[in-house]
């Protein structure tokens, strides 16, 4: 996939967004009343140069699509990328059931041993210092509260 | 002086010792945040502002800005000895700085950098002393109209003046704008664009886009671009630093050239970036010399550090004097203060006066502080550079996530980071920028009141942006930027067409 053509995807989907916004804000109200524009009026323009500005875009691509347009991500590449997005994704999941800390230790422990190649126990090591040190800086030192699991209801915080 | 009594006073409000002690965990953690390969500047300090979330505003600002401050030294560390820019800004720096560390002097390359940091800066800061109250106490006059005209200059200077396509600075631009419109209407109380979602009544929270955006996006960035760090080992003796700072007077025209195109490209939002090259160009073409730049040349050091330091300062004048940030990162502080509880704009300084003067009083003696540590530490930031990056990347995104969800304690956030960590990760592939995506979300909802108070108090009458000298004036500046790229293309070929012209 060329960077143009990805650049044209994402002018078709920020086009489709500006129409969807446009829609929306014209059904809340894009003229004016009394108290002059109403809530929609301020929105509904943007939408309107938002969509303009992707037709722009569009009509440029289309014009230079002889010209030739460097690779927008080589798969060695997108395996890199993915092999830190997936673990993120996964993390914040597991953020939603086992809180915040546990999921930290899981995402640094198992990144390191499994995309860093680093020995287990020195992984293992690193996730539960940088934890502790997480949560002794946010919980007790500035009660900044995360969501927490079965892990920390067991120990009672 | 007045300002100097003030300035007093704002001293008198740093020095107690919990205040010096959050400015030097401000600076050792905004060293290492800038130090890191996929973070820097606007991203540390997103990313940090949760630790402030429960402390009084003086302090937050105080600790927050050393973070800033910290990165900026932090930057030069990995552009020098490892040919890694920390950020854009310090691109320029490994022009002449890398090629030093190769030559085994990368002690005078750092002291260099981090001292013409330093005088970029302090003139920044002194700039900032005394301009900054005379622009705010001028700007208490402002009506609606007048506001929305200095927010309609930034943006369209933003689409004038950027190196970027034009269209892609409209689409960062409008869609920023949309996104911070988001929720319940500010004057008429109405939703908008929440398409039945609890979680969006609340809007979208600039920082956590911020989050996304900056700090998602660079890890992901920096995994596809596999870095791998081979650097130079630097420890820098009393010695090397005498002897770089004997050397520094020769240099005095570039320094001070430096500072004011710095200075000068701050305070338009435009930036550090376009400063450090030109401040680098600009010594080039003046010296006597100029095929020795590039190879190793001090002054090629000198130049982009100072004008990257004075621009990315100055950019907090704007944001002080008149609630609109000249950067990325002034945009994020900015954010802060409303967390705070503060309403950024002049009226800060009549009702905040400690903030305020304790916010200049610290730029000054943060940056000698930050100095000093940058001094005194650099093989020690430098080995941090040796940790394996799949031991720092996850760290990275833990830290992120905790920023995202400590703004508002939502889990939606944390979401929402994810998926503006994409949207980031695609924009910048694709050449998006996003620094007025940024300004955008974080002025949006003002620029709009500001925009629909005028038109209730003139009537809807579009005229009301014509009203007055002053008004007028800045309004037709922001159309003149606006079409600039039209104006100046049209010139072109006219030129073109009649060479004697």
């Amino acid at each position: 996939m060329t960077s143009r053509v990805v650049d044209a995807v994402v002018s078709l989907l920020l086009l489709a967004l500006a129409a969807l916004l446009a829609f929306d804000n014209w059904r809340t109200g894009m003229g004016w009343d009394s108290t002059g524009p109403q809530a929609g009026y301020f929105p509904f323009y943007l939408s309107v140069i938002l969509g303009a500005a992707c037709l722009y875009g569009l009509v440029k691509e289309f014009v230079a699509r002889k010209q030739p347009s460097g690779e927008f991500v080589t798969r060695e590449q997108l395996g890199r990328v993915l092999q830190v997005f997936f673990p993120t994704l996964v993390f914040c999941l597991a953020t939603q059931w086992l809180g915040l800390y546990v999921a930290s230790f899981l995402l640094v422990a198992g990144f390191m041993i499994y995309v860093g190649r680093i020995a287990a126990w020195k992984s293992l090591l690193t996730a539960l210092l940088f934890v502790l040190a997480m949560f002794v800086v946010f919980d007790i030192a500035f009660d900044v509260i995360m969501p927490k699991g079965p892990l920390e209801a067991f120990f009672g915080r | 002086m007045e300002a100097l009594g003030l300035l007093l006073y704002g001293f008198k409000v740093l020095m107690t010792w919990k205040i010096l002690a959050l400015m030097m965990v401000g600076l050792v953690l905004g060293i290492f945040v800038g130090v890191l390969p996929g973070l820097g500047g606007p991203n540390g300090v997103a990313i940090l502002l949760p630790l402030t979330f429960t402390m009084d505003p003086t302090s937050a600002i105080v600790m927050l800005s050393c973070i800033y401050w910290g990165a900026l030294f932090g930057g030069a560390i990995t552009s020098i000895l490892f040919n890694i820019p920390g950020e854009a800004w310090s691109v320029a720096t490994t022009f002449d700085g890398y090629p030093m560390a190769q030559q085994g002097k990368a002690a005078e390359a750092l002291t260099a950098a981090f001292t013409s940091s330093f005088i970029g800066s302090l003139v920044a800061v002194m700039l900032i002393t005394f301009l900054a109250p005379g622009i705010a106490s001028f700007a208490l006059r402002f009506g609606p109209p007048e506001f929305f005209a200095v927010y309609f200059l930034t943006f369209c200077s933003f689409v004038g003046l950027g190196r970027e396509e034009k269209h892609k600075t409209i689409i960062s631009m409008a869609l920023g704008l949309l996104l911070a419109g988001v929720g319940m209407d500010t004057v008429s109380g109405q939703l908008r664009m929440t398409f039945g979602l609890n979680e969006l009544l609340r809007g979208i929270n600039f920082l956590v886009a911020v989050i996304g955006l900056f700090g998602i996006s660079e890890i992901l960035l920096t995994m596809e671009e596999r870095l791998a760090l081979r650097g130079h080992a630097a420890a820098i003796s009393l010695r090397v630093v005498l002897r770089v700072w004997m050397e520094m007077p020769r240099y005095w025209v570039t320094l001070l050239r430096s500072s004011v195109i710095g200075c000068w490209l701050g305070i338009t939002p435009g930036g550090a970036i376009a400063a450090s090259f030109m401040g680098y160009n600009l010594a080039k073409r003046f010296s006597n010399d100029p095929a020795s730049f590039g190879k190793g040349r001090i002054e090629g050091v000198f130049a982009p550090e100072t004008a990257a330091h004075a621009s990315g300062t100055s950019a907090l004048l704007p944001m002080l004097a008149l609630g609109i940030p000249g950067s990325g990162t002034a945009a994020i502080l900015l954010g802060g203060l409303m967390v705070w509880g503060l309403n950024p704009g002049p009226l800060l300084f009549v009702e905040h006066k400690d903030f305020v003067w304790g916010l200049i009083a610290s730029m000054y003696l943060g940056n000698v502080v930050g100095l000093i540590i940058v001094l005194t530490t650099v093989p020690l930031f430098a080995a941090v550079l040796r940790v394996p990056f799949s031991a720092i990347a996850p760290m990275i995104v833990v830290s992120c996530a905790i920023g995202a969800f400590a703004i508002q304690n939502a889990m939606f956030d944390i979401w929402l980071m994810l998926v503006f960590g994409v949207v980031g990760y695609v924009f910048k592939k694709i050449g998006i920028p996003l620094a007025p995506f940024t300004l955008a979300l974080v002025l949006g909802n003002r620029a709009e009141d500001s925009f629909r108070l005028s038109m209730i108090g003139a009537g809807g009458d579009l005229r009301v942006f014509w009203s007055n000298g002053l008004v007028g004036t800045i309004t037709t500046l922001a159309l003149i930027l606006l079409l600039w790229p039209l104006i100046s293309a049209a010139a072109a070929r006219m030129k073109a067409r009649n060479p004697l012209l």
